[in-house]
């Protein structure tokens, strides 16, 4: 059997990455609720507050962690596995990677310290301070990182010399075409995901101890998500619409159209042939497609025919990711919905089966997360920077396809010893609930004692 | 350079130098605390680790700081080096996957505590030699082919790249041993001290090996450091090194406060890191590029340092503010509550 570095550099990297990106879905959102919560506990001085931030502090602790130690191998990536990129793009992406890491990582690591140890080492504002710095930490990590990724699908402010790029305009290259959408559409979506953890952890918080922490946690998610669930849809279209103007062969394979078309029907299901160039048992509807993608009844859509074969994206999964990150937006607004119908009703909290199925869409956001990276990450394929440098050209030349099939199992078996071990530490905290256990290590004054609960 | 803007590359070199001392002196305590973890009594291990809770995260950053200068400023040395020691950087990341979950994996089942006690110790183990035979391997050089690597995913694995791993393992735990010196007291930081001075003389073995191997490996190495005027001028650096390393022996026995052994050591490591440094200058891939061979063009070194002078003394700030707010020792008698 031929063992291709490229392809199995390529799984390498959907594996670490894609196991990493759960954890920033769930972080950024996670630590902007915690600011929002030490918050009103600084201002209303109501202990509720205090309890249900210190429960979730606990969770943040385990999951960022997790974060850092799976981010720590993401740039390490582009050098073992991807140097021939690198040694192309580093002129232009590295600044904004270290940017990351300067602005971001760093603040977060600090502070985050001081949130999670140093409570009653530090005045109530102080501590407040942390959490809004982790916060922001947490944001600005993500704007650079969007505006790497979104500068590797639409490239602009460059110029090329001997196959490498070269900054000309920075903020060209910052504020490329796709980074406003990119950045908007994935914040707010990890926003939701976390909205969508903090409602089903609320909700089986009720159902179990009828807690009071748990129903201030569903009444909040219920009205942040209320707002949220309706925008992302919004910028999800928008998105959609940056990306029939930049990436119109990644939209092809979105929406499965092989032949151009206007106007174009919305295939709701098929199943992509990639060889045959066509759809089997595909169900159309007419005129929608266009309405949906330019907003107008007779906008024309391009077709994958339009591009050369070997310039054609993988369609069958993207075309399936798109759908399942679709449907799930409307299951959230359908939860949404319920939720508020039920509340008006006055019965929110006594209908165990919609707080039961809170608790099963509780992970539902993570699965969006996963599909939407799948669909912007394999519809740009086959090109590591968007029609200028191919995947196949981007790994590094000295790689044999067992050096990397020997490291990725090595990844696999990390992870898959990691994750279940992450999951139960925090399915245990949960189960612990809001203002019953201590917090993880107690720091207190004068003499700095630190201390960890018995084993 | 062009139009006119100033060179910046000695300043970039510079902070890429600090960053990764940074990273070393941080990192190595705390890798250090977790590789002695694993030999100290076991009643107090969950001291030992609660002295590097509320830091370690904070401490790994350097090293992204570090591996993303380098790719910023000198991007074909990463596109060559980072390939080049493929296993030794995968052994380095999981290791430091291992230890930086172990904080908080450790609950309650004992099999699981165990576990992953032992996962905080061979992690920071196996990442620290990890680290040294990059190092080991950076110092041996690589075989090149124009802007890539053109050797074998194990060119890297020599006795020398091993010897070196080991090496920094015990540097490592030497600088962990100061740093439990300052933060316990009683019968741990007696245990620390003893602990201490083993790690001290296999680390100097270690600095006695490169220094004998390197120059009898590579002629212009030992051009560099042999010939004359060379040879007087940088002769106060072994000299110094030598006197470092008695002074740490010393105050590990006990000479001085208790924050002596901790900043001797790295005072230790500051001279190894100068020898390293005064052998390689000016390459930074050893026999193939120089740091101006290897520079990224001007506009990338500008847009990224002007953030980077901006943030390093924010940084600095702010982390000098977390340590101040975890100063002072861990009390010993209340480790289990």
């Amino acid at each position: 059997m031929h063992l291709d570095p490229v392809i199995l550099s390529r799984m390498q990297w959907a594996w670490v990455i894609g196991w990493h990106i759960l954890l920033p879905a769930f972080t950024v959102g996670l630590a902007s609720y915690i600011a929002v919560l030490e918050g009103l506990h600084v201002s209303t001085r109501d202990e509720i507050w205090l309890r249900i931030s210190q429960f979730w502090i606990r969770i943040f602790s385990v999951s960022f962690a997790m974060g850092v130690v799976t981010g720590i191998i993401m740039p390490f990536q582009f050098g073992t596995n991807w140097s021939r990129f690198s040694d192309a793009a580093a002129n232009v992406i590295s600044p904004m990677l270290g940017y990351e890491d300067l602005m971001a990582f760093f603040l977060e690591a600090t502070f985050l310290g001081v949130l999670l140890f140093g409570r009653t080492l530090v005045p109530r504002w102080a501590h407040f301070f942390a959490a809004c710095m982790v916060a922001f930490g947490t944001l600005l990590s993500s704007f650079w990182i969007l505006a790497t990724n979104s500068w590797m699908q639409t490239p602009a402010g460059y110029t090329m010399k001997d196959g490498r790029f070269f900054p000309s305009d920075w903020s060209a290259i910052v504020f490329n075409p796709s980074l406003p959408y990119r950045f908007a559409h994935n914040v707010s979506g990890f926003y939701v995901t976390t909205a969508f953890v903090v409602l089903g952890v609320g909700a089986w918080l009720v159902r179990r101890r009828n807690s009071l922490e748990g129903r201030r946690m569903v009444m909040m998610a219920l009205g942040f998500l209320a707002l949220f669930v309706p925008l992302q849809m919004v910028l999800g279209d928008q998105q959609g619409l940056n990306t029939r103007e930049y990436q119109p062969a990644k939209l092809a394979a979105i929406e499965g159209r092989w032949e151009d078309a206007s106007p174009s029907p919305l295939t709701l299901f098929a199943i992509p042939e990639q060889n045959e160039e066509r759809n089997a048992y595909a169900i159309d509807i007419p005129v929608i497609g266009s309405l949906i993608l330019t907003h107008s009844l007779n906008g024309e859509v391009k077709g994958l025919k339009d591009w050369p074969a070997n310039d054609r994206p993988p369609v069958l999964p993207v075309f399936f990711a798109f759908r399942i990150m679709v449907g799930i937006a409307f299951i959230m607004l359908g939860m949404v919905v319920l939720g508020w119908y039920l509340h008006f009703k006055r019965r929110l909290f006594r209908t165990d089966w919609y707080l039961h199925l809170c608790q099963y869409t509780g992970c539902l956001g993570f699965i969006a997360v996963l599909a939407g990276w799948c669909v912007t990450e394999v519809g740009r394929q086959p090109w590591t920077i968007y029609g200028l440098m191919r995947t196949e050209n981007s790994v590094s030349p000295s790689l044999t396809g067992a050096d990397v099939l020997g490291s990725l199992i090595a990844y696999m078996i990390v992870y898959l010893l990691m994750y279940p071990f992450g999951v139960a530490v925090m399915a245990r905290m949960v189960r612990q609930g809001p203002g019953t256990a201590e917090p993880p290590i107690q720091v207190t004054k004068p003499a700095a004692t630190i201390a960890i609960p018995a084993e | 350079m062009s139009e006119g803007i100033p060179d910046l590359l000695p300043i970039w070199t510079a902070i890429i130098a600090i960053s990764v001392f940074f990273y070393v002196m941080l990192d190595g305590f705390d890798l250090g605390v977790g590789i002695l973890y694993g030999f100290a009594p076991e009643n107090q291990r969950s001291s030992i680790m609660s002295t590097i809770a509320p830091i370690w995260d904070g401490n790994e950053t350097w090293l992204i700081l570090g591996g993303l200068s380098l790719l910023a400023v000198f991007p074909v040395a990463f596109a060559i080096i980072i390939p080049a020691v493929y296993f030794p950087v995968l052994l380095m990341l999981l290791s430091l996957v291992f230890r930086g979950v172990a904080f908080e994996f450790r609950f309650e089942h004992r099999l699981i505590t165990r576990f992953w006690s032992r996962g905080f110790c061979v992690g920071s183990t196996l990442a620290a030699f990890a680290q040294g035979c990059i190092l080991g391997a950076f110092i041996q050089g690589f075989t090149v082919q124009g802007r890539v690597f053109a050797g074998s995913s194990w060119e890297w694995l020599t006795p020398f790249s091993i010897a070196i791993g080991v090496a920094l393992v015990f540097g490592y735990g030497l600088l962990g041993a100061g740093w439990l010196i300052i933060k316990t007291e009683g019968g741990l930081r007696e245990w620390a001290r003893g602990a201490g001075r083993t790690c001290l003389l296999v680390v100097l073995a270690g600095v006695l090996i490169v220094s004998i191997w390197t120059p009898i490996a590579s002629p212009d190495i030992s051009v560099r450091w042999f010939s004359w005027p060379n040879i007087v001028l940088l002769a106060p650096v072994p000299v110094i090194t030598a006197f470092i390393a008695l002074m740490v022996w010393r105050a590990l026995g006990g000479w001085g406060n208790d924050a002596a052994p901790f900043f001797l050591s790295i005072a230790l490591f500051l001279m190894s890191y100068l020898g390293v440094a005064i052998s390689l200058w000016p390459m930074i891939v050893p026999g193939h590029y120089t740091i101006w061979q290897a520079a990224s063009p001007p506009g990338t070194q500008t847009f990224f340092l002007i953030g980077t002078m901006a943030l390093l003394p924010i940084i600095f700030m702010y982390t000098g503010w977390s340590y101040w707010v975890f100063r002072g020792k861990l009390r010993g008698d209340i480790g289990y509550h």
